[in-house]
């Protein structure tokens, strides 16, 4: 329980990443003055996700990955409980039990768990110099193994995986990306664009095996080698990024509704109990952008999921969540970038941008723009989100002889004739 | 140790010190300096890390590079000369104390 108000029930935040982090600072930045726990079952203060997968940090580097410093949570008389997690939550009381034994009454609980990785379900999985990469003492252990490693087997032709494979690609490894799909990044990005990027991968020197299968990864002591549907390949480290699964279970067990995902309303309170709230990777909701419940794993989506919540929970007139979701990844030196949520569905269209490398695939949905993917191209993407935030849809054959970009400006030019 | 003052949109000031060769955004997020969102980290992906320089320090701070520069025409806050993304903006002895205007909005 909070320490100076012992047994008064405030707010407790289950997961110090992003969306925890988001809910107790938008929390007293509201104005709310009740007690606020956070549980992170990691020893390390409230950090940045995203770099690690894109750096694949050699040293410990936790100043320049926190969120804040420690100081912001005491200044704010946060309760920050580090290398502490809830393992059981009892709905009936009101209460959370930790697995250092802690008992702490809640008025609001949030459920921000975040998400694990799904296993890699091949024999040898388990072997020294296999790894996967979600957490900070994750990205310190590749980025060691990668001072030596010399070849890279890189399992998961998603996000993570094309990440992590650009960064052993610069220390110098041997890369090879191995991806049961057809083409890579099949639930992320538009075939067309998958297909350049492909390219852009393989120009780097990265060898790309899709419709691939890996059946075993073998080795005595560690890792020697991976064999797959297309042959054997020799490895000193494997990493692999073959999705995520959410952190549901605590929510399961005290009976909460749950399909993959907690099952959350529009303002992302449990369908099953008022007084719980889930947000980011863990919170499966409705969203005015997708037909049926998404469940989205991003930063944004953490973020503004989290100040939802705080906001609500401080007082503020609570809104529907509907923030236009939006994702990016540096994978080497190409940065791509999505606003909206495209559909398989969609007609999509490929735009070259004014300099080499520039690429844009717009996404349309009956002949109006809803999703757009870009590579290199940072200000189109920015266009896009404008774009697609507003109420006034843009159509297919706006979009004939000009960019977002340039509708964007052309948009502002007449309101501000108007 | 050049100090940063940011000026909120509330009329309010937040004094800060940082190291020499720091990043703006930096500096603002690591003190909590509330109106510097920097959703992606600092990688001038997102756009919502702007903020406005001084006049008279904005000659002195260097112009946006070409990809900033782009970027700088869809933030959330209208773009004015001083624009800046704090994300490419680093701290130095020359610009000590820095002035940061922070926008209504970022996202």
């Amino acid at each position: 329980m909070s320490a100076d108000r012992p047994g008064v029930a405030g707010v407790v935040v289950v997961g110090g990443g992003q969306a925890g982090f988001s809910v107790v600072s938008t929390l007293r930045a509201g104005g709310y003055d009740g007690p606020v726990t956070v549980f992170a079952d990691e020893p390390h203060l409230p950090y940045q996700r995203p770099p690690l997968s894109k750096k694949a940090h050699t040293e410990p580097d936790e100043l320049r990955v926190s969120l804040v410093p420690e100081s912001f949570y005491g200044e704010r008389d946060i309760e920050l409980r580090l290398g502490d997690d809830v393992v059981a939550l009892d709905t009936a009381d009101r209460t959370v039990r930790s697995r250092a034994g802690l008992s702490v009454p809640y008025a609001h609980l949030v459920l921000a768990t975040g998400a694990r990785n799904r296993p890699l379900p091949v024999p040898g999985a388990d072997l020294a110099g296999v790894h996967a990469v979600r957490s900070l003492d994750d990205a310190l252990a590749v980025g060691r193994a990668l001072t030596t490693a010399q070849d890279v087997v890189v399992i998961g032709g998603g996000f993570i995986g094309l990440e992590l494979a650009q960064v052993a690609r610069a220390r110098g490894a041997r890369v090879t990306v191995v991806e049961l799909a057809d083409r890579l990044l099949s639930r992320a990005v538009s075939p067309q664009l998958a297909e350049h990027l492909r390219r852009r991968h393989e120009e780097s020197g990265v060898h790309v095996h899709t419709g691939t299968a890996v059946q075993a990864i073998e080795g005595t002591d560690r890792v020697r080698q991976v064999v797959t549907s297309a042959g054997t390949l020799p490895a000193d480290l494997v990493v692999y990024g073959i999705g995520a699964v959410p952190r549901d279970e605590l929510a399961r067990d005290a009976g909460l509704a749950v399909d993959d995902g907690v099952l959350v309303d529009e303002q992302l309170r449990s369908v099953s109990d008022p007084r719980v709230s889930a947000v980011g990777d863990c919170a499966r909701h409705p969203h005015p952008h997708a037909p049926g419940l998404v469940r989205l794993e991003s930063v944004q989506n953490a973020t503004d999921q989290g100040a939802l919540v705080g906001r609500r929970l401080a007082g503020q007139p609570p809104a529907p969540y509907a923030n236009l979701p939006w994702f990016w990844s540096d994978q080497g030196a190409v940065k791509l970038q999505i606003a909206g949520l495209r559909a398989p569905s969609d007609d999509v269209r490929l735009v070259a941008g004014d300099t080499p490398g520039r690429l844009a695939a717009y996404a349309f949905r009956g002949g109006r723009l809803a999703a757009v993917e870009t590579l290199d191209w940072p200000a189109e993407h920015l266009a896009a989100r404008r774009l697609l935030e507003r109420e006034t849809p843009v159509l297919a054959d706006e979009l004939t002889d000009t960019t977002l970009g340039g509708l964007a400006r052309a948009r502002r030019a007449a309101e501000v004739r108007a | 140790m050049p100090t940063v003052i940011f000026q909120l949109p509330d009329g309010t000031e937040r004094k800060v010190t940082a190291a020499s060769g720091t990043v703006l955004m930096q500096a603002a997020v690591s003190n909590g300096v509330a109106g510097i969102v920097a959703e992606c980290g600092g990688n001038a992906s997102c756009a919502t890390c702007h903020v406005y320089l001084d006049a008279a320090q904005s000659e002195l701070a260097g112009g946006p590079n070409d990809v900033e520069d782009e970027m700088l025409d869809f933030t959330a806050a209208e773009r004015r000369p001083t624009s800046r993304l704090s994300c490419q903006v680093q701290l130095s002895d020359a610009l000590d104390p820095m002035l940061v205007h922070v926008p209504e909005e970022q996202v």
